[in-house]
């Protein structure tokens, strides 16, 4: 639950712009970009996700970094990938 | 050591083990508290005591959300969810902690209906596909969560669904490191700051902790260089007779935080006069609740709880744990009575817990191993 996913914008809709597809680990999800659109917020930008929100953009640089960390985590970060992956958000 | 099996940063790691050892004054003892779970997970997982020298000790505090709730609001929880009428969500690691009588998951086994979810928005979702059932939201969680379960509500006003309600057991960070400082029992030289609950609140708020008990405060990251790097900004800061609010995890938390954030959690949510903590007992001003206005999706005024105070076990060491005072393997009961499958208190639960992360890592043996080769 603590665990910040990072994933990389790839599309914003029109009629819900509190809501963006982004691809986490080669894989599109919805997620909930509303916390983080005020300082406006590009397809190609990196956001760090908590339980299905976007809470603060990084950098990819940054992005890279706590991929490879999350990935060493092992069990807990399959955990919350699994998780995020049976996730509807909408 | 398997940190220096994984990173390839294993010789950064080294010299700035060797700086930390240098900043050291000799006969002088430190003790830093990291505050946030997830950073007792690293700690243990890449054996980063191994790196400071014996007269550094990190002692874990109290951010570990699933850690602090008390028997008493689990004991409501499940009286909420063994309605007929109730679906209720929650978290995955919620499942597990024990009430009174039994978890989450217990109830679940004797049939009420219980889901695990990601997100709270797939709560939402799950009232949205059943129109019929109260679907009611396990709210736990530091500022990292309040706002999406804000977010989540607002969006169940703007499409009017009235089958969702909120259980809200958010708590708050500031008063529970307030708790820490005023109890007697420790005497810490600093803090390592959470990584993700500052990414919402800023380093504004611990400026009273440098400035009232001039202690030094270095929000930190969650790899393993981030946290010898704040160690080493800590004991820099001590050397130098500062005492200030450091940000070493920059290329994520903003100075001020996340100002939309901090709204939509204002807006939805207030300060509760007191909250029971885990293991801390009542702090003041320490968690929130809807605000007045957000009584028709308050699952605490929708359905009667029984809100009776339940003490913990008495073989349970979770609050000497949460408050630093004992190490995990130095409570009686651990990875004998409590162990993850059947945990006596909440600390076992989450990977983030203290006993958890010990217990996981192995890091007790080494550590007892360590000491019958001393003694
Ligand atoms: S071993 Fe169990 S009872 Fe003891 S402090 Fe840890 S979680 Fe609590």
């Amino acid at each position: 639950m603590c665990l910040g996913i990072p994933g990389q914008v790839v599309e914003r809709f029109s009629d819900r712009p509190d809501l963006a597809s982004v691809d986490v680990c080669g894989v599109q999800r919805t997620v909930n970009v509303g916390l983080v659109t005020d300082e406006g917020l590009e397809v190609g930008d990196w956001v760090l996700i908590h339980v299905g929100f976007a809470l603060s953009k990084i950098d990819e640089d940054e992005a890279r970094a706590s991929l490879e960390f999350l990935e060493g985590m092992g069990q807990a970060y399959a955990d919350e990938l699994a998780a995020l992956s049976r996730s509807r958000i909408g | 050591m398997r940190f220096v099996d994984e990173y390839r940063d294993a010789d950064k790691a080294r010299a700035l083990a060797a700086q930390i050892a240098a900043l050291c004054q000799p006969g002088r003892r430190y003790k830093f508290m990291e505050v946030c779970g997830g950073h007792t997970h690293t700690i243990y997982k890449h054996g980063l005591e191994d790196y400071l020298p014996e007269t550094v000790t990190l002692v874990h505090g109290p951010g570990c959300p699933v850690c602090v709730i008390p028997m008493g609001r689990v004991d409501d929880a499940i009286a909420i969810a063994t309605r007929p009428e109730v679906t209720m969500t929650s978290f995955g690691d919620m499942m597990r902690v024990p009430g009174s009588h039994g978890s989450f998951f217990d109830a679940k086994a004797a049939g009420a209906d219980i889901r695990m979810v990601y997100s709270p928005l797939d709560a939402l979702e799950t009232a949205r596909r059943n129109p019929d059932r109260q679907v009611v939201f396990m709210a736990i969680g530091f500022e990292t969560t309040a706002p999406s379960t804000a977010m989540t509500l607002l969006r169940a006003e703007a499409e009017g669904i009235e089958n969702f309600s909120v259980f809200c057991n958010h708590v708050t960070i500031i008063p529970a490191i307030k708790a820490i400082l005023d109890s007697p029992d420790l005497r810490l030289d600093g803090f390592l700051g959470p990584g993700h609950v500052s990414t919402v609140i800023g380093c504004r708020p611990y400026r009273w902790i440098a400035a009232q008990h001039h202690k030094p405060l270095v929000v930190a990251g969650f790899e393993p260089l981030d946290i010898l790097q704040a160690v080493y900004q800590l004991l820099a800061q001590l050397a130098e007779g500062r005492c200030e609010v450091e940000n070493q995890y920059k290329r994520v938390v903003p100075w001020d935080g996340n100002a939309t954030a901090l709204k939509v959690v204002n807006q939805v949510m207030e300060l509760r006069p007191h909250f029971e903590w885990r293991g801390l007992g009542f702090i003041s001003h320490s968690a929130l609740k809807l605000r007045e206005r957000y009584a028709s999706f308050d699952a605490e005024v929708r359905f009667p709880v029984p809100g009776v105070r339940v003490a913990d076990p008495k073989a349970c060491q979770c609050g000497e744990v949460l408050k630093g005072v004992l190490k995990p393997w130095e409570c009686k009961v651990f990875g004998t009575a409590c162990t993850p499958e059947n945990p006596i208190g909440t600390c076992m639960v989450s990977s983030e817990g203290a006993c958890a992360a010990y217990y996981n890592f192995g890091r007790f043996t080494r550590v007892r191993v360590r000491e019958a080769v001393r003694a």
